[in-house]
């Protein structure tokens, strides 16, 4: 089976080789997407040995994501994993994810922060609540984590979900069209770890109302 | 009045900018020609702001610079989802391409 391991990745310079050979230790077919970074993250990624495509100009994780998840599915794959590239999540939980879509024939997999043990912070918490609240108003979905990077995907659904979110909104339109295209899905736990980078170089929770306007009016 | 003077001066000026981005080849001629007859048009009303009196009463507006902030507005609106649409457009095209970049330099 062909697994495909698609990383955005936007100044992840400093971390990125060690979290890239934290996962090498479980696949092979790895693939950085590089938006436009403005430090040595495409450097280090090549220096661990794996595909690196290099947006020349930031177009975010969004559009990161359909330039790796075209490019897995141009060669080949049969199983996308979205992960990544900061370390917030533990490689070890790949496999776990992925024999539960080949075992159960699901179409995809989400990765959440909630069903597991993970100590998310108090407001982001509260912030990532209304995403689920917006996400069930609009999809019907009962989702517990909308904003999760950690997914994965068969052929079917990598193929049939068309991002056209450039930006972080992106999230909440692969769960829309979950729903949409009825896939099956299931979420499972994953851990979430708040490190001192991730915290700094994450999201901000004013990012959620950016998200909330670009699912309006994108 | 002053305020009549004042914008037929900027209109004036407007209509002198689109002359010359027509001479610059920057605009098609139906663009052109759209733009000069609504700035006209808004210097007509300007002149005569009578005239917006009398159509205003046929609608039921009442006065006529109520209407004409009316029909500015729905204009402005409509003009502004015109351009979030051909935004948006363009961003998309910008990813493709950047995608299309990324793969021919992987590639090389």
């Amino acid at each position: 089976m062909n697994i495909f391991i698609v990383i955005p990745a936007y100044n992840e310079g400093s971390v990125i080789y060690k979290n890239i050979l934290e996962i090498k230790k479980y696949f092979n077919n790895i693939v950085v997407v590089d938006d436009g970074s403005t430090d040595n993250t495409k450097e280090q990624a090549l220096a661990s040995e794996v595909k690196v495509l290099r947006h020349i100009i930031n177009r975010g994780q969004g559009a990161s994501l359909r330039t790796g998840i075209n490019y897995a599915l141009k060669n080949g794959a049969d199983i996308i994993v979205t992960f990544d590239a900061d370390g917030q999540f533990n490689p070890e939980e790949i496999n776990p994810l992925i024999t539960e879509l080949n075992s159960g024939q699901y179409d995809i997999i989400l990765g959440s922060r909630f069903k597991g043990t993970s100590k998310v912070p108090l407001l982001k918490r509260q912030v990532l609540f209304l995403g689920t609240l917006f996400t069930k108003v609009i999809t019907g979905l009962n989702i517990s984590d909308t904003h999760n990077g950690f997914r994965v995907l068969n052929r079917r659904s990598a193929e049939s979900i068309k991002i056209r979110q450039d930006r972080m909104a992106h999230s909440s339109e692969i769960l829309h069209q979950t729903s949409k295209l009825k896939l099956k899905y299931k979420e499972m736990p994953v851990t979430v770890k708040y490190t001192e980078y991730s915290k700094h170089k994450g999201q901000k929770i004013s990012g959620a109302f950016k998200i909330f306007f670009d699912l309006i009016f994108k | 009045m002053l305020i009549q003077y004042i914008l037929i001066l900027i209109i004036l000026f407007i209509i002198l900018q689109i002359i010359n981005k027509k001479k610059a080849d920057n605009i098609s001629f139906r663009e052109f020609l759209f733009w000069l007859i609504f700035w006209v048009g808004v210097g007509a009303v300007v002149l005569l702001p009578q005239v917006t009196t009398l159509v205003a009463e046929r609608l039921g507006v009442g006065r006529g610079a109520d209407l004409v902030v009316y029909a500015g507005l729905i204009f402005v609106f409509y003009m502004i989802f015109r351009i979030f649409e051909k935004q948006k457009n363009i961003e998309r095209d910008i990813s493709k391409i950047v995608e299309e970049i990324a793969n021919k330099e992987m590639d090389k």
